[in-house]
């Protein structure tokens, strides 16, 4: 089984080469850290900035210069800011391509559903539904189950939707799955996972085709 | 050159009153009209309808109206880091308009460019496109979303002149460009207001067009919200 930066690490292999990448709050935001070195990736973030770099050295903090999380943030060579109606232009208009990004419940059909909780405090969308109208290539970054250990991934989302038919890879602590029009497709194991852990924590159709390769990471 | 200088903030907000809509600057905290808001409570106006991407901590920025009950309604794509915003939102004394951060945007940039409604993708399907018209392109669904109509535009940039025209800096540019003009009168506080010809005309991103009044902002805390830093090594 893996842990969040096992999770970030396998993500981290989805990313190539030349690749304008968005990443959400959470797990994904630690994808960062494991992407291959020998390779150009920018890091977009919807706050308006391109090129994003590592955290800045104490002292050196800017308060103009800050992610979507409102962390503060440096920028690398080639960066470029710009106002949010650009910065949605680059995401709708799917100029970004790769969006990874975090969800509570991801249904068999791609459903996704991470902004609201009713009866609890709701925070907002952010631009989570605008990335997941938009964006052609998505990955979901998320544990297989929520903390009562049911399944998070579901025949049919019971939370309120962040977008419709819209995920097309899950990447979780015990596999890698693709989103199919069949349902759920389990295309590799986390290491020591075995098949049928993985079948009794997914709640929607898993299609298990042959024999399924554990991750490489 | 057109002169779109005041004297200061007090003469910026003339004509503002309760019940009005306004549109503000900012992500988080970065790029907040600080010196407007602070002004704002000055005023004590109420009733206001309040277009931001976010809703200020509880004690700066919007928190700030907040706290003193000036708003009646927030239009806003994430809010939360504010425990008298949850208060007044769970009591029903705040109603709250949850809209997509790209809806936003673009609703504030319609209203800038004269188009009554845009197109969107985002939120079709979703409780957010709920009573509204969504129509088929190309074999896709969107949602049409209305421009603003907005009072006032608050925004904060980093220099300016007193052409009114602006420059902004890193993030803190975010939604400040998209809400000048977008409202009936821009007021544009910048941290520098430098002499006439100093900003290069091929760098302004504002021009002094969509800006009505434009003032130097007397202070500027310009807090973080997420210090995050690494350790030097």
């Amino acid at each position: 089984m893996l842990d969040k930066n096992g999770i970030a690490k396998r993500i981290a292999k989805e990313v190539q080469d030349g690749y304008y990448v968005n990443l959400g709050i959470g797990i994904p935001t630690l994808v960062a850290n494991y992407v291959r070195n020998d390779i150009e990736v920018e890091f977009q973030s919807e706050n308006g900035v391109l090129g994003m770099g590592p955290f800045p050295f104490e002292g050196e903090e800017d308060a103009d210069v800050i992610n979507a999380g409102k962390q503060t943030i440096t920028t690398l060579p080639g960066a470029s800011f710009f106002d949010s109606a650009l910065s949605f232009s680059m995401i709708r208009g799917q100029h970004v391509d790769l969006t990874i990004l975090g969800a509570m419940e991801v249904a068999e059909n791609g459903d996704i559903a991470n902004w609201k909780i009713p009866g609890r405090m709701v925070k907002g969308m952010g631009g989570a539904m605008d990335l997941v109208a938009s964006a052609e290539n998505i990955i979901v970054a998320m544990m297989h189950t929520n903390k009562r250990g049911e399944s998070k991934l579901l025949k049919k989302c019971s939370l309120p939707l962040t977008g419709v038919g819209c995920v097309k890879r899950i990447v979780t602590n015990l596999a890698v799955i693709e989103v199919t029009d069949n349902g759920f497709k389990l295309l590799e194991r986390a290491p020591g996972v075995s098949v049928d852990d993985i079948k009794n924590a997914t709640e929607g159709t898993l299609i298990i085709d042959g024999d399924i390769p554990e991750m490489d990471i | 050159m057109i002169n779109k200088k005041v004297a200061n903030v007090q003469d910026a907000l003339k004509g503002v009153s309760n019940n009005m809509t306004f549109m503000l600057g900012g992500f988080g905290l970065s790029g907040i009209p600080e010196n407007s808001i602070a002004e704002l409570v000055k005023l004590g106006v109420n009733g206001l309808t309040c277009i931001s991407n976010n809703a200020g901590v509880d004690d700066f920025g919007l928190g700030l109206l907040l706290q003193e009950k000036q708003i009646k309604k927030m239009v806003s794509s994430y809010v939360g880091e504010n425990d008298e915003f949850e208060r007044q939102m769970l009591s029903g004394e705040l109603d709250v308009e949850l809209i997509p951060q790209g809806t936003l945007a673009e609703r504030c940039r319609a209203a800038q460019a004269g188009f009554p409604a845009i197109y969107t993708p985002a939120g079709f399907g979703t409780e957010v496109a709920e009573g509204k018209e969504t129509r088929e392109f190309d074999g896709k669904m969107y949602v049409l979303e209305h421009a603003f109509k907005a009072h006032f535009a608050f925004v904060k940039a980093w220099k300016g002149d007193e052409a009114g025209n602006l420059v902004f800096k890193g993030t803190a540019r975010n939604f400040n460009p998209n809400m000048c003009g977008a409202a009936k009168i821009t007021v544009a506080e910048v941290e520098e207001l430098v002499p006439l010809g100093d900003l290069d005309p091929n760098q302004i991103h504002i021009p002094g067009i969509f800006v009505q009044r434009i003032f130097q902002g007397e202070v500027y805390e310009k807090r973080i919200e997420q210090r995050t830093v690494r350790p030097k090594s």
